[in-house]
């Protein structure tokens, strides 16, 4: 294995699994297609970063795009709740439009942004290693490669520091608010959490995959999980063989790494689906089953 | 001004070509965006449209080229297919709708890049036409592409003037239309045909994210101005073809200006404005309406204050300064001589010199509000249970709100009572 | 009628909420006392849950206050104890019985603070209370409704309070649950805390609750039991709706007016 093919399965791998750790609290949220829309509304911030920082990365305008990500997600409620729009509606009218936005900057600028209509939807991994990160004048290895890690660690300590805080407010964010926790604090901090993964990833993944990588692992994990914190593990470690699997496949197919990493998430969840549906079918989960003994389980 | 002409007179045949196509898939995105929209399954067709990409790509490794109704044949299977896993999954799994949306949304698409990128790769001279489907290309619509738009849009119009009723009852209540025997499961596979149809036909024009926007806003919008179900349809596809032409016109005058995204970014701007201006629910509205009502309610209060002095002094042709009337309320001075000028103009008070009167009109006004507040006083005490020492606070408010009808119940249901809890004489009605 | 006590555990006054700008209760004003258990009675959409949530917090309120304990909310959180209906949240959540009444400490827990030891025992000790101990690792999706209803008020248990509100604690559960639950509730009470519970069934209210709140869109009463739960009372809370009082929120609702002039 050559050092760039590490350097790319291993940013993959970091981005995937991030994504998969944030995406066990979309999907418990019921709030999958909220990923989706932020997903693609980051794109103007994405476009008028790379016009202002002329494509090199820089951690304001990473911040600065983030931004779009939460207001996306403040604009949704806003017309949901004060327009009366229903929730569905106002998700695919507030992200097409901070879309239409984006692409718009980007073919206006097309001769200073250096990202293409693909680009755009499903990424570009093997220009990963192209853009260094010097230190001082040494080049010390692919930007993007740092920027995927300093994010996990980020949103690996959010997790394990507050895994309690966001457990109950998305169990039963009533209670929660009884007990004096800021239920609305902690949704916009897991939102910008999400905005924050979606700007970083979006180079190598592209709007679309992000959402693959949100969704499916910790859909797949869901299923075949009974707590929450094996479910945030098994969805970890579905990404990462996700990726790493997808990487080959790639290889093989001479096709999109992005791509192949999703179609390798997606046979991930069919086994996870198949297997949940062969169990329910040999034992049957009544709800009335008080005081039988325990099955399977424990 | 000679741009404008040579647009709107459609002498350049692109021109012609691009803006019949955008028009023709206006009526049919937002006839069938409309349906979806009220059946809650506005973002199934986002899902949709990013799900025909391994659709085409396979449709054209099985044939080897790219001929347009084989791809959108394949586009067609790849969607319907992309529906029913949607519904597979939320029924038999504990996944909720719109993580499975998600899935069956990103793994389509991503097996799509897969084949996409792999016949990019094998170099195959006629792939070009494919990323049509991704990015779509308004920009260079061809005669024949126009003639499979105006297809599907007799085919949608056909079909819902046909089903116009059952689709109707179908949106809204599902369960009834069962009960009283509708073909509820026909109905929801035309339904599903027809929208996989118009996302096929659209995305190659807007491309897969903004076909998205084509469905879900007219009909967000339209729904914003009305509540009636025809109106409804005709607004939608009103709203998506200005629009379209909008887009058009702008990538006409601009030519790498994109077409798509600029007719959502004018479909978006009309969404903010109906947030805006539209009546009933629209913010511009919803302030004109409270300063109406905070007015009314500031010239009521004076009027009701200065029939309390008159009352206390039993005559009420008395005139004021606006020192006797601060004694009744706290109201700045610029205010309230404000207040009593209006007054003045409407004929309830005559102000003069720094005193003003109440004119019988004044009196009458005046009487009407402190009735009612005292009647409110009274049913709360007496009906709703609340304890006197609490029912004033409510009563100040909703003095401004009491109708006649609800006067006239009130008095009934409390048999022209006399006094109010604080017994204060109620005024008769004369 | 409405009784007051010196010295409430619970002190509402001349509470009136909206709710999307519709005002659903009017004017509440009662004290409840220290001890008691108390049933909040009334048809539906009376307002039984919006009163609750409302001194909880959960939802504003446009005038009044209330008040626990003779404090504000926030400064006596630790002693009061909330229990949603159980149709608010999904059980498909994975989680087992037993960490949801952990979730019971995690008021008392700093932040990041982990549960001790202590935490632990006592979260297993209040399953056993509820007799749900045997499942305290089943995937709350596989109890039945009678368990999670148990699961709950285990974990209001855990949180050790003084005082508590629960949401119809016995919506969907059997007779022989039932029991227990009410079993338990009555030793709380006998140990000095005050429950207050929202009820549907009007045959069992005798029996079980010492005090009674009759609510319909405004408080119709609110006393000892005997003294509450009498026909004309009952006739005046479940008689129907307050035509006017309902058309007035109706207008209030139309015009978006405030309550209160501002």
């Amino acid at each position: 294995m050559h050092f760039s093919d590490f350097i790319i399965v291993f940013t993959a791998s970091c981005i995937a699994i991030t994504c998969a750790l944030l995406g066990c609290f979309l999907v418990l949220r019921k709030m999958a297609m909220m990923g989706d829309a932020i997903s693609h509304s980051v794109l103007p911030g994405i476009a008028i970063a790379y016009l202002l920082s002329n494509s090199r990365d820089s951690w304001v305008m990473l911040l600065g795009a983030t931004a779009f990500g939460i207001l996306t997600t403040l604009l949704i409620e806003q017309v949901h709740q004060r327009m009366r729009v229903q929730e569905d509606a106002s998700i695919g009218l507030v992200f097409t439009a901070f879309f239409s936005i984006g692409v718009i900057i980007i073919s206006a600028y097309a001769e200073n942004i250096d990202l293409d209509q693909e680009c755009v939807l499903y990424g570009e991994m093997v220009h990963l290693p192209l853009q260094s990160l010097y230190w001082g004048k040494q080049a010390i290895g692919p930007m993007a490669m740092y920027n995927a890690v300093v994010m996990l660690l980020l949103v690996l300590t959010a997790i394990v520091l507050a895994f309690r805080r966001l457990q109950v407010c998305t169990f039963d964010p009533g209670f929660a608010v009884s007990l004096g926790i800021s239920v609305s604090v902690w949704h916009y901090l897991l939102m910008s959490l999400v905005s924050f993964t979606t700007v970083v990833s979006f180079e190598a993944v592209g709007a679309i995959l992000v959402v693959a990588f949100l969704v499916v692992p910790s859909s797949a994990a869901f299923l075949l999980t009974q707590r929450l914190s094996h479910m945030l593990v098994l969805a970890a470690l579905i990404a990462l063989f996700s990726a790493v699997g997808g990487y080959y496949l790639a290889y093989w197919l001479d096709a999109s790494i992005a791509g192949c990493m999703t179609c390798v998430a997606g046979l991930f969840f069919l086994v996870a689906f198949l297997s949940q549906r062969l169990l329910n079918k040999t034992i049957p989960l009544t709800k009335e089953n008080t005081g039988t003994k325990a099955i399977g389980i424990n | 001004m000679e741009t404008i002409v040579r647009f709107f007179s459609l002498q350049d045949p692109n021109v012609r070509y691009v803006v019949l196509g955008m028009l023709l898939l206006s009526v049919s995105t937002a006839v069938i965006g409309t349906f979806s929209l009220l059946r809650k399954k506005a973002l199934a067709g986002d899902a949709v449209s990013h799900a025909v990409l391994p659709g085409v790509c396979l449709s054209f490794l099985i044939s080897g080229q790219k001929e347009i109704w084989s791809l959108m044949a394949g586009a067609f299977v790849s969607g319907l297919l992309s529906l029913w896993c949607v519904q597979y999954i939320s029924k038999h799994s504990k996944l909720k709708e719109d993580a499975s949306i998600g899935i069956v949304l990103s793994v389509f698409f991503g097996l799509g890049v897969v084949l996409l990128t792999f016949i990019q790769h094998q170099g195959n001279a006629s792939q070009s036409g494919l990323d049509a489907f991704l990015f779509g290309k308004a920009a260079v619509l061809m005669p024949s592409d126009v003639w499979v738009m105006s297809i599907v849009a007799v085919v949608m119009l056909f079909m819902v003037y046909a089903f116009y009723k059952e689709f109707t009852l179908f949106s809204f209540d599902p369960g009834f239309a069962q009960s009283i025997g509708l073909p509820v499961q026909r109905l929801e596979y035309i339904l599903t045909a027809l929208m996989v149809m118009s996302i096929v036909m659209g995305i190659q024009t807007v491309g897969v994210v903004l076909m998205s926007a084509m469905l879900i806003t007219p009909a967000a919008i339209a729904r914003f101005w009305t509540n009636q179900l025809f109106r409804m349809l005709i607004l939608s596809v009103v709203f998506s073809m200005i629009a379209s032409v909008a887009g058009a016109y702008i990538s006409f005058l601009a030519p790498n200006m994109p077409t798509g995204p600029w007719i959502v970014v004018v479909l978006s701007g009309m969404a903010l404005l109906s947030f805006l201006v539209a009546p009933q629910r629209g913010i511009v509205w919803k302030w004109w309406q409270a300063r109406i009502l905070k007015r009314k309610t500031a010239e009521e209060n004076v009027l009701k204050a200065m029939y309390q002095l008159g009352e206390k002094e039993n005559s009420f042709q008395e005139t004021y300064t606006l020192e006797d009337i601060f004694s009744r309320r706290a109201y700045a001075t610029v205010y309230t001589s404000r207040i009593l000028q209006r007054l003045h103009h409407q004929g309830y008070v005559i102000w003069e010199q720094g005193e003003a009167q109440l004119t019988a009109e004044g009196i009458r006004k005046g009487s009407l509000i402190t009735r009612r507040h005292r009647l409110w006083e009274t049913y709360l005490t007496q009906v709703v249970n609340i304890a006197p020492d609490h029912v004033h606070d409510d009563a100040e408010s909703m003095e401004h709100l009491i109708t006649e009808e609800l006067e006239k119940k009130l008095l009934e249901q409390l048999k022209d009572p006399s006094l109010d809890p604080h017994q204060s004489e109620i005024p008769p009605i004369n | 009628m409405i009784t007051h006590v010196e010295n409430p555990v619970v002190e509402v006054h001349d509470l009136t909420v909206s709710y999307h700008k519709k005002p659903v209760l009017w004017g509440v004003d009662f004290t409840l006392p220290q001890g008691a258990l108390v049933g909040i009675l009334g048809p539906n959409g009376a307002g039984k849950s919006t009163l609750i949530k409302t001194i909880m917090g959960l939802i504003p309120h446009s005038s009044g206050f209330s008040k626990l304990f003779g404090k504000e909310l926030s400064e006596v959180r630790n002693r009061v104890s909330y229990v949603p209906q159980r149709e608010s949240v999904d059980w498909d959540f994975p989680a087992s019985a037993y960490d949801v009444v952990l979730m019971g400490r995690y008021g008392k827990l700093g932040l990041f603070n982990r549960p001790r030891k202590a935490d632990k025992e006592m979260a297993m000790n209040c399953l056993e209370k509820v007799g749900m101990a045997d499942f305290a690792h089943r995937q709350i999706a596989q109890l039945s409704g009678g368990q999670q209803q148990r699961v709950f008020l285990a974990r209001a248990l855990a949180q050790d309070a003084d005082l508590y509100f629960m949401d119809e604690p016995f919506a969907g559960v059997d007779a022989s649950t039932e029991a227990i639950l009410m079993d338990i509730l009555k030793s709380m009470v006998t140990r000095g805390k005050t429950v207050a519970v929202v009820h549907h069934d009007l045959q069992s209210v005798k029996e079980y609750f010492s005090w009674v709140l009759l609510l319909n869109m405004r408080l119709v009463a609110s006393g000892k039991t005997e003294e509450v739960f009498q026909e004309e009372l009952l006739q005046r809370t479940f008689g129907g709706k307050l035509t006017l009082l309902s058309k007035m929120s109706e207008l209030v609702h139309k015009n978006e007016f405030p309550v209160r002039e501002s």
